[in-house]
């Protein structure tokens, strides 16, 4: 694929503390093209923002990247030297973190913010660099943008500067914006506003775009793809509306059975047993093993690789052929294993 | 901004009044002033003609707003020892302790301030670690001790520089400076060494301890995100919200300096108001001890408004009556 912006090939991330090695990252693989919308989800813990943050190079120590790959159109990342991974950061990969509040640091004004971020990356001079910064808040829907650019972070509200936070990782045009759960600290009818935005910018600019977020309402609004991670590695990974509608791994089916829908009958959400395991102790085989309702002997045993299956990857044994009795053939689906393990129960 | 400042102010005035309040009732406690200044041999007459003439025979607080009016004029009477006004004798002595403590704290505050960032910065690394430990003694080691340890390197070993005294001073109108003379340099150097040192070492852990909290904010990691060159994210972003927090207690801090050079000045035999205010405590010369007190109590207000300035010019959000967002 020629428009392949971010190709993540088998990252593994590691944090090395006293208490042993832990895999934040293990194995995690998947490609996100021009102009798409790939949301991340997963648990606390499961990994989705370390992935960001790998992919930014911005792990803190102890962690650090283990093995693996990152690659932003082709060129190999991972591995530059800090001061030119500094030079990618803000140029071609943005990012936008969760806390519009935090972000932004609350003694400078955010024209000097804008400014010192365009002047980094470009050549414009400083009056140039105002200029592009009041088109950035104009685009990002900042209301009379020549007045406020001068005005301080304190002085704007949460989505507004949340607007702030987007123009500023838009400085430079990235190829790739990383929106590490842009939307969690913002009341609910901003998030939808925040997102429209983040979906018309890739739309108009091309610009690729990993959604890491716990909500599904918004990886299901925003993403074209969706990959859903446990325990530091990717369960499934496929179209949005097929992966909420039809999860076909195990953990995946779980955590659409926890969302609530408006129209739905059932009374309950359903739970999944159990908490993910420690990352210093995930255990062998797959991950998901202890909490799975169709576990089988080969699960505890053999870690499943992502196979491709109807258009999804999936990490699940029971759609590799060479589990035998288990192997959900063409045209089953996750409740006949269900009618296949009572029956051998 | 302004409404901001004139609050300031008026606490400021409140404060020094308490003050003076408790300055003047020191002479209501410490003995019978008349008693100390007069002879064995003078008259009940000659005691009361004395008594009169300092004002002791009106009420208690008559004589309280005569002291606060006076006070206000610079004039806090006449010194019981001495027999000259205090104003003089204070005037006299304030040139040599305001350069000790304006130099003093100048060198703890850059000194400090640069220390701080380079440890903070450098956090794990052997010079960072050995300033910190360096630091730990000069927290803990009692000033007058800092002072007679350098005394005995630089003055008794080495005789490189003089031990007390303030060398030879050059007159500009009332005011006396040590900074135009060599041998007024060279007396300066132990005395604000050993002044500044507590205070350095003060505003370097403090300083160090808040960069390292204001380096894990989020601001400073979307910096990072930005490719913002990793100096710049150190000097532009991290120091000056390093800066709120450390004004705050170094403005307090080095109002003491000034305020209480005392062990400083005894050690050298600084002549400045410290050794001034010990030879008063001695003879219970109560107006000069009630005017130290009440310079202190200015000191002390000064700084604070100084400080609460400084927190207006450094934080955006105390400022104000601009336009908010809706």
């Amino acid at each position: 694929m020629t428009d392949t912006v971010l190709s993540v090939r088998d990252l593994r991330v590691e944090f090395h503390t006293r208490r042993g090695v832990l895999k934040a990252i293990d194995g995690v693989s998947f490609d996100i093209a021009k102009g798409e919308v790939l949301g991340v989800v997963g648990e606390s813990g499961a990994g989705k923002s370390v992935t960001g943050s790998a992919v930014i190079g911005l792990i803190d120590p102890p962690g650090r990247i283990a093995g693996g790959e990152i690659l932003l159109s082709g060129q190999r990342i991972d591995n530059l030297p800090p001061e030119q991974m500094r030079k990618v950061r803000g140029k071609r990969i943005g990012m936008i973190f969760q806390d519009p509040l935090t972000s932004l640091n609350p003694l400078y004004r955010i024209s000097e913010q804008l400014i010192e971020t365009i002047t980094t990356h470009t050549d414009l001079s400083p009056s140039q660099a105002r200029t592009r910064a009041i088109e950035l808040l104009a685009e990002v829907g900042i209301p009379a943008p020549d007045r406020r650019i001068d005005s301080y972070p304190h002085e704007f509200s949460g989505g507004m500067r949340q607007r702030v936070v987007i123009a500023l990782a838009l400085c430079a045009e990235p190829e790739l914006i990383i929106a590490d759960e842009p939307t969690t600290a913002l009341d609910v009818s901003v998030q939808a506003q925040i997102i429209t935005l983040l979906k018309r910018l890739g739309r108009e600019h091309g610009t690729a775009i990993m959604l890491v977020t716990h909500d599904m309402g918004v990886i299901a609004e925003t993403a074209d793809r969706v990959a859903v991670m446990y325990a530091g590695r990717v369960a499934e990974i496929g179209p949005v509306h097929d992966v909420v509608r039809n999860p076909l791994h195990p953990y995946a089916e779980g955590l659409m059975g926890a969302i609530p829908t408006l129209a739905g009958e059932e009374a309950r959400l359903v739970q999944i047993p159990g908490s993910m395991p420690r990352l210093t102790r995930i255990p062998p085989g797959c991950a998901f093993n202890p909490r799975c309702g169709y576990r089988f002997g080969r699960c505890t045993v053999d870690r499943p690789d992502p196979l491709p299956w109807r258009g999804h990857k999936v990490a699940c044994h029971l759609y590799d052929p060479a589990s035998g009795p288990h192997f959900l053939g063409e045209g089953r689906t996750l409740a006949a294993a269900e009618k296949h393990e009572e029956a051998t129960a | 901004m302004i409404a901001y400042i004139l609050r300031s102010l008026a606490q400021g005035v409140l404060v020094l009044l308490v003050v003076a309040f408790i300055a003047f009732s020191m002479f209501r406690f410490v003995g019978d002033p008349v008693a100390n200044m007069v002879g064995q041999e003078a008259s009940l007459q000659d005691r009361q003609e004395l008594r009169e003439r300092l004002g002791l025979e009106r009420p208690f607080p008559m004589q309280f707003v005569i002291f606060i009016g006076n006070a206000v004029q610079g004039d806090f009477g006449i010194s019981y020892r001495q027999a000259r006004p205090v104003s003089d004798l204070m005037r006299e002595r304030l040139p040599a302790t305001l350069e000790l403590a304006m130099l003093s704290a100048l060198f703890a505050t850059v000194a400090g301030v640069g220390l701080g960032v380079y440890a903070a910065i450098r956090r794990d690394g052997f010079l960072a670690n050995t300033v910190m430990t360096v630091s730990l003694v000069g927290v803990s080691l009692p000033t007058f001790l800092i002072g007679i340890g350098l005394i005995y390197i630089f003055a008794v070993e080495l005789r490189w520089l003089p031990s007390f005294g303030r060398g030879q001073t050059v007159a500009i109108g009332w005011w006396t400076t040590g900074l135009l003379t060599e041998s007024g340099l060279k007396s300066l150097v132990l005395p604000v060494l050993t002044l500044g040192f507590f205070q350095l070492t003060l505003i370097m852990r403090l300083v160090r301890s808040e960069m390292l909290e204001v380096m894990r904010a989020d601001f400073i990691r979307f910096a990072r995100a930005r490719g913002i060159p990793e100096r710049t994210i150190e000097f532009r972003h991290a120091l000056r919200n390093t800066l709120i927090p450390v004004v705050t207690i170094a403005g307090l801090q080095l109002g003491s300096i000034i305020a209480f050079a005392i062990v400083t000045e005894t050690v050298f035999q600084w002549p400045g108001l410290g050794s001034l205010f010990v030879q008063a405590v001695q003879f219970a010369d109560v107006p000069v001890m009630a005017a130290y007190l009440v310079f202190v109590a200015t000191v002390f207000v000064i700084m604070n408004l100084l400080v609460d300035i400084t927190y207006v010019v450094l934080d955006p959000r105390l400022r104000g009556g601009r336009t908010l967002a809706k």
